[in-house]
């Protein structure tokens, strides 16, 4: 007798046989097939364990909760297709390239010696630099109110955090932004970092604007086990020298001209 | 396979639903989005998990899939099926995400601290009637480690075919359309799939299989 392929048993197993019938016979007959196809189904059965964490009930809620902000008034039409985020972020590099060469040109053109001309990398980076720095800045002294948010009464059951939640929704979207285009500038460290963080924005974003003293404990021990506090202090030191190591030097006024003449 | 199937009457009912909410949408009226993005955000979940392997990534799959639905709304008016459609555009986006994912992860240095979704994802969790003892705990994480081991490795392609099929049940057409591969050749990567799948992860499953029969796992 011929045995079924491994292919068969497969494509069998998957719904997707085209001999179905021929093969369901031969399976009927044959024990050695039978016990190849259990052997398949085995290890199927026990990928059908691995499990997906069920997202909540309101889940569809909070997605709205978080697109609708974002959706334009009407749906797009065929021309919008050029409007799509992705296509606006690579106008908004292309511009960001231009304005970078406008501004290296200006330096150019002052200077006229060939000293000191910010090349166009390095305002992009400054310009990339100096606006991630502001959000983490920013996204800082959140979780840092956050962790210090506490009930101003201790019989108090429920603690306000929908100051910080909204705060987390704004800084979510930014966060996504920059690390995309740390992501496209190929800076795969910040872009680690700005991953972490994003993780826990998420969290604080979907969290109800009052929480119970549990609850907000459960989100400080989030926040301290990923260590996303000192993680963005260190960044945003590095930042800051990266700020600083890509600032262009002072233009040269005409007594240095001068003096460097006499040399 | 795990997704739950609608009778074809709910499934129909569904649709018919569905096509009003987009005419409404197209018509100005954004909240008919709202009833689409409540009514398929769950399923889209599932999908996108499944395909990358953390919530974190899974739920901006979701909201991305919803946004560029809305922003593609136009094209899709002639279209009957909103959920197939917008499952598409998350399948699609999930093997953009799954890229992205692969680079940072080769380009970064230090080990991930945490996984995110921690615990709550452990198979013991699903099986209550077993008493978790540390041996059994140990092996159902190592077995749990080693099934994400081989998703993981298997291409995007052969990731989203076994995804899409075994899972979510999926046409082969369905899939054909999101690989943007033939009928055949979409067969052949579901068959790819498994096939590593097995290779990897048989000479495991067989063992605890044969334990079991054998009474000497706890």
């Amino acid at each position: 007798m011929k045995h079924l392929k491994e292919e068969e048993l497969i494509a069998y197993r998957e719904g997707v046989a085209e001999q179905r019938a021929a093969i369901s016979e031969h399976l009927a007959a044959c024990e050695e097939c039978r016990g190849e196809l259990q052997r398949i189904e085995a290890v199927l059965a026990a990928l059908d364990t691995l499990p997906v964490p069920e997202p909540g009930a309101d889940y569809g809620r909070q997605v709205w909760k978080e697109i609708a902000p974002r959706l334009a008034d009407k749906p797009g039409r065929w021309w919008q297709v050029w409007l799509e985020p992705r296509r606006l972020v690579a106008a908004g590099a292309v511009m960001a390239l231009i304005v970078a060469a406008f501004v290296a040109g200006r330096f150019t053109k002052r200077d006229g010696t060939g000293d000191n001309i910010a090349s166009k990398e390095q305002v992009r980076e400054r310009i990339l630099v100096v606006a991630v720095g502001e959000h983490l800045g920013h996204s800082e002294r959140m979780l840092i109110e956050l962790s210090n948010e506490a009930p101003n009464d201790p019989k108090q059951k429920q603690v306000d955090i929908s100051a910080e939640q909204r705060r987390a929704e704004d800084l979510l979207q930014e966060n996504r932004l920059y690390r995309q285009t740390a992501l496209q500038e190929g800076d795969a460290g910040l872009a680690s970092v700005l991953d972490e963080l994003e993780r826990v924005l998420l969290d604080v974003a979907h969290s109800p604007g009052e929480v119970t003293p549990a609850q907000l404990e459960t989100i400080r021990k989030k926040i301290q086990v990923r260590g996303i506090l000192f993680k963005v202090r260190v960044v945003s030191k590095e930042l800051q020298q990266r700020q600083e190591a890509t600032k262009p030097a002072p233009a040269q006024n005409e007594s240095t001209k001068r003096e460097r003449n006499k040399v | 396979m795990n997704r739950m199937q609608p009778s074809a009457d709910s499934t129909q009912a569904i649709a018919e639903s569905d096509a009003i909410a987009v005419e409404r949408t197209l018509a100005g009226d954004r909240d008919a989005y709202r009833v689409l993005v409540e009514r398929h955000s769950h399923n889209v979940f599932r999908l996108a998990y499944r395909m990358t392997g953390n919530r974190h990534d899974a739920e901006e799959v979701v909201q991305e899939a919803f946004l560029r639905g809305y922003q593609k709304l136009g094209q899709f008016a002639a279209r009957a099926n909103f959920g197939t459609w917008v499952y598409r555009i998350a399948a699609n986006y999930a093997i953009d995400r799954m890229r992205q994912r692969q680079k940072e992860e080769s380009r970064r240095e230090a080990p991930r601290v945490q996984d995110a979704d921690g615990i709550e994802n452990d198979p013991l969790n699903r099986v209550k009637d077993e008493a978790p003892t540390p041996e059994r705990l140990t092996q159902s994480l190592e077995l749990r480690k080693q099934m994400e081991q081989a998703l993981a490795a298997l291409s995007d392609a052969e990731r989203t075919a076994f995804v899409m099929r075994h899972w979510e049940g999926c046409g082969i057409e369905e899939i054909a359309g999101v690989l943007k591969s033939s009928s055949n050749a979409t067969k052949n990567t579901v068959f790819r799939a498994v096939q590593k799948l097995r290779r990897a992860l048989q000479p495991i499953v067989g063992t605890r299989t044969q334990a079991r029969a054998m009474g000497t796992e706890s």
